[in-house]
């Protein structure tokens, strides 16, 4: 299922349209089962874009293709892309708010039309894939930990069964642990579901890691666009967006600069200790 | 001289139910005792609930002991007349910007706690625009706030606790919803209130490397404080922080990593600096 934006265009301000497009012209193509991490500082039009995709706002000019279909046409039904595309906001657990967790995660599929014994299945699934226990299933979610909440929010997405996965900031206000264990599970939901993973970040550290492509965006248009190792090889274009380059990658460069030749792509840990054991030792 | 010291205190809450009956009991701070030097920049560590924000809403009187007490400047924090002296002492900024602005103009809203501390008008005036100025932000005193990056309104958030003068600032994960220049802006903004005015600053967040320029850090775990010390003593203990859901700074495992490899390179390494330099001898 891929998704092909052709020239989408979008600026607030309603009919005056006075201000500057917050997604200007961006065409992209998206393939199945890909892990994107989606970078840019505030403003710089990534809310405005997921949820463009998501088909939550209607663009002023250019579309959106999920399937080979155009999403914004007027005999396409928008109310199916809710099983497509599935959207995870920042700070998902605030809109938690059933009796228990399992009945809140049943309201997605419950909207869709589907039938109760469908609707149960589903959220079960959905419960299990992100790794809450039976035992937590029949709890109020307002007494789950801030981890825990996050993935039940998560399941109530998923329990809509998406193909694509969007998700804003998933790791925002988590502690390391809870961070390093809802980024594992989205990356096993695009391993094993190979379920397409468009993820917002503002942590270099983790996109670098987890995403086999990153989209840079800045002033409503995709900047950079590439495999990490190619992406932050742009130091000074990624400084001159209010970015910043993971830690391990501007150690990298930083010893070039002073003279080791050691290569620059590396991104994760074990890269960079690879690649200086091989030049210095 | 001691601006804060925190005596075996410990915080209890009872849930109940809606007939009233206690539905459960939670311990967030037990025992907790410690004491922070006058002009010190201290952090707080710890996982989602060990009891970080409880400890911190205590330095201001927001929450009150169970048992044990906390002294602020002196002042105990159940003393209620000292209330207002106590929240002007230690001054409180959260994690959510949107949350703690109200003005419709910058300089009102850093005007509206020395307005409620009854300072009189033309002193106020002085006030607003030194607060403004010290944390870069004078040039915009006439401007919304809707229009500013979310580093830019952490720094107005800052001046508004400023404009109280206030010998320590308290700040519960500041940058958790800003970008890296957002993130870079608000740390070099602490640093400078603590270097040039002196400014006690107690920061809590979940990211290391914001951490490594504090005089002392503290651990919690369980409402306990689980470790004590400065950067290097804390950030050396690689094992000891995971058990704690915790991690070290991405450059200072790249160095420990290097260092098991063989490598000769000194114990616990904390910015790209250091590891530059040490590599490049």
């Amino acid at each position: 299922m891929p998704i092909i934006t052709d020239h989408l265009t979008y600026s607030y301000g309603g009919k005056k349209k006075s201000q500057t497009a917050a997604v200007n012209d961006i065409s992209v193509k998206i393939d199945d089962g890909q892990f994107i991490g989606l970078i840019g500082h505030t403003g710089s039009g990534k809310t405005t874009f997921l949820q463009l995709l998501a088909g939550l706002v209607k663009p002023d000019s250019g579309t959106v293709y999920i399937d080979g279909e155009d999403i914004f046409a007027k005999d396409f039904n928008l109310h199916s892309i809710r099983g497509k595309v599935g959207i995870v906001f920042q700070y998902p657990e605030h809109q938690l708010f059933e009796e228990t967790v399992f009945k809140d995660v049943c309201y997605g599929p419950k909207n869709l039309g589907l039938d109760s014994k469908e609707t149960e299945l589903r959220a079960y699934e959905a419960l299990k894939l992100v790794g809450i226990e039976d035992e937590v299933f029949y709890q109020s979610p307002f007494d789950l930990s801030g981890g825990q909440k996050r993935r039940v929010a998560i399941a109530g997405v998923l329990s809509m069964k998406p193909r694509v996965l969007i998700l804003d900031e998933p790791t925002a206000g988590l502690d390391p642990a809870g961070r390093k264990e809802i980024l594992d599970l989205i990356e096993n939901l695009c391993k094993s579901q190979n379920m397409t993973i468009i993820l917002v970040s503002h942590s270099m550290d983790d996109v670098a890691e987890y995403a086999d492509r990153i989209m840079v965006m800045n002033n409503g248009q995709i900047a950079l666009d590439g495999a990490p190792g190619e992406v932050f090889r742009h130091r000074e274009e990624l400084e001159s967006f209010g970015l910043s380059l993971p830690q391990v990658t501007d150690a990298l460069m930083k010893l070039k600069d002073s003279g080791i030749p050691v290569r620059t792509d590396a991104i994760t840990i074990d890269e960079a200790v690879k690649e200086i054991v091989r030049v210095l030792m | 001289m001691k601006i804060i010291k925190a005596e075996e205190v410990t915080f209890e809450y009872i849930r109940r139910d809606e007939d009233g009956n206690v539905e459960s009991f939670n311990r967030a701070l037990d025992k907790v005792s410690l004491d922070v030097k006058e002009g010190d920049f201290i952090s707080i560590l710890g996982a989602n609930g060990s009891g970080k924000s409880t400890f911190a809403k205590h330095l201001n009187s927001i929450l009150l002991p169970t048992e044990g007490t906390v002294w602020i400047d002196g002042m105990d924090s159940k003393d209620e007349e000292k209330l207002l002296k106590i929240r002007q002492t230690a001054g409180m900024v959260f994690q959510n910007p949107d949350n703690q602005i109200i003005g419709q103009v910058i300089e009102e809203d850093v005007a509206f706690g020395p307005e409620n501390m009854g300072i009189p008008t033309e002193q106020i005036r002085e006030r607003v625009d030194e607060a403004l100025k010290t944390i870069g932000m004078l040039e915009y005193s006439k401007k919304s706030p809707n229009r500013l990056s979310g580093g830019q309104k952490q720094r107005v958030s800052i001046a508004g606790v400023l404009a109280m003068h206030p010998k320590c600032i308290v700040l519960d994960e500041p940058t958790a919803m800003l970008d890296p220049a957002g993130r870079k802006e608000v740390i070099r903004a602490l640093r400078a209130l603590n270097n040039v005015e002196g400014i006690t600053i107690i920061l809590i967040t979940h990211y290391m490397e914001e951490t490594i320029y504090s005089d002392k850090i503290f651990v919690m775990d369980k409402g306990k404080i689980a470790m004590e010390g400065t950067p290097r003593e804390i950030f050396s203990q690689v094992d000891e922080l995971i058990k704690y859901k915790l991690e070290v700074p991405k450059i200072t495992l790249l160095a420990y990593e290097l260092r098991k490899k063989g490598m000769r390179i000194p114990e616990c390494i904390l910015n790209v600096k250091e590891f530059t330099d040490a590599l490049s001898r």
